[in-house]
């Protein structure tokens, strides 16, 4: 919590990217391993080892059907059947600096973990978003859930604090979902997933369905409220140059494993592996060389 | 409702053929490989096999079918009135007589044919006025559309069983054919309105501004390229309108409105009501045909419940993925016990 | 004069409740689509884009204004319109939905080549069936005819999608954000693919798309629309290195690039070192959006 603090009043320290302050681990999954339980089954995660260190940005890409919205959804035991976690540990360090297993976790234990220590950022919010009750009601829900002590009063000055700090003015409180435009729901996503202070925010292809001018205002929310809050965020696209841009680290995943895990400098300037070359070579640059994108119209 | 169905479709993808689709994200290899030859309609039947609903209703409704085509041939003459009046059920009479000693067996054999006879005349009527109100009004819009649902929602309100009581209490003859005609005009509101809100769907669809854009004409669109999608939607009307119109149909003889001279269900019950079988405590006479009539309604209803099932096939993945988790997860903990697992080696940065 | 000109083309939306109350989606749109040369239609979602390719792919009426192929004023009905249809052609944004779930591949074929006379026997549609799988790279064209949308993968269907558009011989293509839904890997190749068609035909393609890099790389000219009007066009480097629009300047700095790296978090530093609350990047009112 405090490292990043530190960040916020040195900015020349922001030069220096690609570097967590501490490396200390928030989340570490060890060799974890997702089925789905289909006629032939089907091995969306193979064997996934992955550390998130407290405060950073972890870009994890894909295209789909690699098995990268598989893994955060088993992370944070999300997964519904057919996909079944077959093995694996997911720890999470507590800030507290308790260890909890969150494989383990069953029952009320795991409903109050979620949200609470993790929390999750979809990529359709009309979906994700209660279409017949207001923005207040599901910030109150998600206050009376895990925060049964707080008092009417309480919760509506937070609800109005969380809007303001995501951007959005308090009186959409009393907005129904289809009355907010898609980046507004998005921002609103983003303040439920805030609501409880968590340490982990996992989001899926948070800003695919957004235009590019919406998309920035969110994206720079996000890094303005990391370095406010200190969560760590596992962010899931296939949009390589936005990980590029705003990632620690970035790991690309394979049929369903990891096979390139480096500071996004290096993916960046230096890709190992075959696939992340190719990735990287799928995106024309926008203001570079012509170079080798110039439309050849040769056979493929 | 469009995006889920990616979504589903991406999962199933994902979940189904992941193999080839994995090949296709990075390589995108031209040459299909692994073939999936089974066409929607195969894998339909392979699901429907596997349905006890289904099967429990097709025996049903085959079984019932089968008596009405083969049992008028097996008996007497229903109108014989030379056996002796109101026999309980004997080896000479299986169901016994009716009070007019009428053979019972060969009544419901008869009633069979005339029930079922007009639930399909009904049925067919019903679904293509339905399509017409429908399909046609919700895929051309405009004021075609208007008139249309002005008068689908005319016949929604209008009170269906009283109407054709007030129809059919006008005509004196009435024929099996002007009964079924009846209970067709009244049947189709509902599906038509469910239809039309489907092929309003469908026109916005991609598929069908590429069709236009092709050069095709409104007519094909509607019967080629939009029908087609809706089959399984048919089948489940055909089938409800098959039972209102069976039911309906027992209802208006039961009444005294049905059809004169047929036999069917509705005028057996009749009969009996009329003979006072129940205060006579003939319960062959009765029986028989009310069981057949809720064996037939129940069956053509499983039947439209697995159907569902196809169009919706949420209805039916939930179940069995909870169920392969459930079996999977065991064979999991016994590797556990096996102590096969347990080893952790740390492989990221 | 053989080009497909669309002249001061208008459309009015005619807003839900609010009696005769109007929503400008399109406003005043010209251009010239010649053989052989890619224009990018460059927007955002509720730009007015994809209603102008809509206009043109005569799926929409225009409220006023015209669309000439060939120096003459095109029909809305009728044999006029089917001999324009023959000339300009659609492709779809979205494969999943472009393609009939019901129907095979040779099906979506078959039909623009019996209606456009290409193929009137069996045989000849077997034949150009093949004959179209194969220019799209889809082999063995007598395997893929057999199947079904849901069999192929994304970028499959889409190639099936621009054989579709090509079955009746057309001079005109209008693509309307024809990778966006495709994996990023093969949006490349799809848009080679279409380069080379473009090329062996003289096709005259209008590009419409959000993305501005492969605007760049994938046209001559670049048009940028916002809230239904042109507001900057020009060769296509020349609007991309050197933008004039203010709107375009935004559009270029929202971009994701993997050069500014660090930037973004650079900033928001800088800024909440100032103490700024909100920014005041909102210069076109789209914070709301």
């Amino acid at each position: 919590m405090n490292a990043p603090l530190d960040l916020a009043t040195t900015p020349g320290i922001a030069g220096n990217f690609g570097v967590v302050a501490g490396q200390e681990p928030v989340l570490t999954a060890r060799n974890v391993s997702i089925t789905y339980e289909v006629e032939p089954p089907v091995h969306a995660v193979r064997n996934v080892s992955l550390t998130l260190h407290r405060g950073e940005i972890l870009g994890l890409a894909g295209e789909s059907g690699c098995g990268k919205s598989t893994l955060a959804y088993g992370v944070n035991q999300l997964l519904k059947p057919p996909a079944l976690m077959r093995s694996g540990d997911v720890i999470f360090h507590d800030q507290s600096g308790k260890d909890i297993d969150v494989v383990g976790l069953k029952g009320d234990a795991l409903r109050a973990f979620r949200w609470d220590k993790i929390s999750m950022v979809f990529q359709g919010a009309m979906n994700s978003l209660n279409p017949v009750i207001t923005v207040r009601s599901q910030l109150f829900d998600v206050f009376t859930t895990h925060r049964p002590g707080m008092s009417k009063k309480e919760k509506e000055e937070r609800s109005s604090e969380l809007l303001r700090q995501v951007g959005v003015d308090p009186s959409r409180l009393d907005s129904f979902a289809h009355q907010l435009s898609g980046g507004m729901r998005q921002r609103v996503m983003i303040a439920m997933a805030l609501a409880l202070n968590p340490q982990v925010m996992i989001m899926d292809e948070p800003t695919t369905a957004l235009d590019v001018v919406v998309q920035r205002g969110i994206l720079r929310e996000l890094m303005r409220l990391r370095e406010t809050f200190g969560f760590a965020v596992i962010f899931i696209t296939h949009d390589l140059p936005l990980l590029l841009e705003i990632s620690d680290r970035i790991a690309v995943m394979l049929r369903g494993e990891i096979v390139e895990l480096n500071t996004a400098a290096n993916i960046y300037a230096n890709p190992q592996h075959e696939y992340t070359q190719r990735l990287l070579g799928s995106f024309p640059s926008l203001t570079g060389d012509r170079g080798a994108f110039i439309r050849t119209g040769e056979a493929i | 409702m469009a995006d889920e169905d990616i979504r589903e479709s991406l999962i199933a993808v994902q979940a189904t053929g992941a193999g080839t689709a994995d090949a296709v994200a990075i390589d995108e290899s031209t040459a299909v490989t692994a073939p999936d030859r089974a066409s929607r309609f195969i894998r339909a039947v392979r699901f429907v096999r596997r349905s006890p609903k289904f099967a429990l209703g097709a025996g049903i409704v085959l079984a019932i079918v089968l008596f009405a085509i083969f049992g008028p041939m097996l008996t007497q003459n229903p109108k014989f009135s030379g056996n002796e009046a109101l026999q309980p059920p004997s080896t000479d009479h299986w169901l016994g007589t009716t009070g007019l000693g009428y053979d019972m067996l060969a009544q419901l054999a008869y009633g069979a044919r005339g029930s079922l006879i007009i639930g399909v005349v009904v049925a067919a009527i019903a679904v293509s006025l339905s399509v017409l109100f429908g399909v046609v009004g919700g895929y051309l819009g405009g004021w075609t559309d208007e008139i249309l649902s002005l008068i689908t929602n005319i016949m929604l309100v209008i009170p269906g069983l009283p109407l054709i009581i007030v129809i059919s209490g006008y005509m004196d003859g009435r024929t099996v054919w002007f009964v079924a005609f009846v209970l067709g005009l009244t049947a189709w509101a509902g599906s038509a309105v469910v239809l039309r809100l489907q092929a309003r769907s469908l026109r916005n669809r991609d598929y069908v501004a590429a069709a236009r854009v092709s050069g095709e004409k409104a007519f094909r669109i509607v019967f080629v390229e939009i029908m087609p999608n809706l089959l399984p939607l048919f089948a489940a009307q055909f089938l409800f309108a098959m039972v209102f119109a069976i039911l309906g149909e027992a209802g208006l003889s039961y009444l005294g409105l049905g059809a004169t001279g047929s036999i069917t269900w509705g005028t057996i019950l009749n009969d009996a009501q009329v003979g006072m079988a129940l205060t006579r405590d003939a319960w062959w006479w009765f029986v028989p045909p009310g069981v057949l009539i809720a064996l037939v309604g129940g069956g053509l209803s499983l039947i439209n419940f697995s159907i569902d099932e196809i169009i919706n096939p949420k209805l039916r993945a939930a179940p069995a993925a909870v169920k392969s988790v459930r079996k999977a997860r065991k064979t999991v903990l016994k590797d556990d016990h096996a102590g096969t697992a347990g080893t952790t080696v740390k492989v990221d940065a | 004069m053989k080009n497909l000109e669309v002249k001061h083309v208008v459309k009015d939306f005619r807003l839900a409740g609010g009696r005769g109350k109007k929503f400008r989606a399109v406003d005043d749109v010209s251009f010239t689509l010649e053989p052989g040369k890619t224009i990018a239609l460059v927007g955002e979602s509720g730009s007015g884009k994809s209603t102008v390719a809509r206009m043109i792919a005569k799926l929409e009426v225009p409220t006023s204004g015209d669309i000439m192929l060939d120096g003459k004023a095109s029909a809305t009905r009728g044999r006029a319109l089917d001999s324009y249809r023959h000339d300009v052609q659609m492709v779809f944004q979205d494969p999943f939905a472009s393609l009939n779930p019901f129907h095979t591949i040779r099906h979506h074929l078959e039909r623009p080549l019996r209606l456009h006379g290409k193929a009137k026997t069996t045989a000849e549609v077997d034949e150009q069936v093949a004959h179209l799988l194969e220019r799209v790279n889809l082999t063995p064209a007598s395997t893929v005819a057999l199947r079904r949308p849901h069999e192929l993968s994304g970028g499959q269907r889409q190639r099936v999608a621009i054989a579709r558009a090509l079955a009746p011989g057309a001079r005109f293509l209008i693509a309307d954000e024809p990778v966006s839904m495709l994996d990023v890997s093969i949006r490349l190749s799809v848009l080679n693919l279409l380069a080379r068609l473009q090329r062996e035909d003289n096709l005259g393609v209008l590009y419409i798309t959000h993305d501005l890099a492969t605007a760049r790389h994938f046209s001559d000219e670049i048009m940028v629309m916002f809230k239904g009007k042109v507001v900057e066009r020009g060769p296509s480097d020349e609007v991309i290195m050197n933008p004039q629009h203010e709107y375009t300047k935004l559009l270029l700095s929202a971009a994701p690039n993997p050069e500014n790296q660090g930037k973004l978090r650079a900033e928001v530093l800088a800024e909440m070192n100032l103490g700024e609350q909100a920014s005041d990047r909102d210069r076109f009112g789209t914070r709301g959006m």
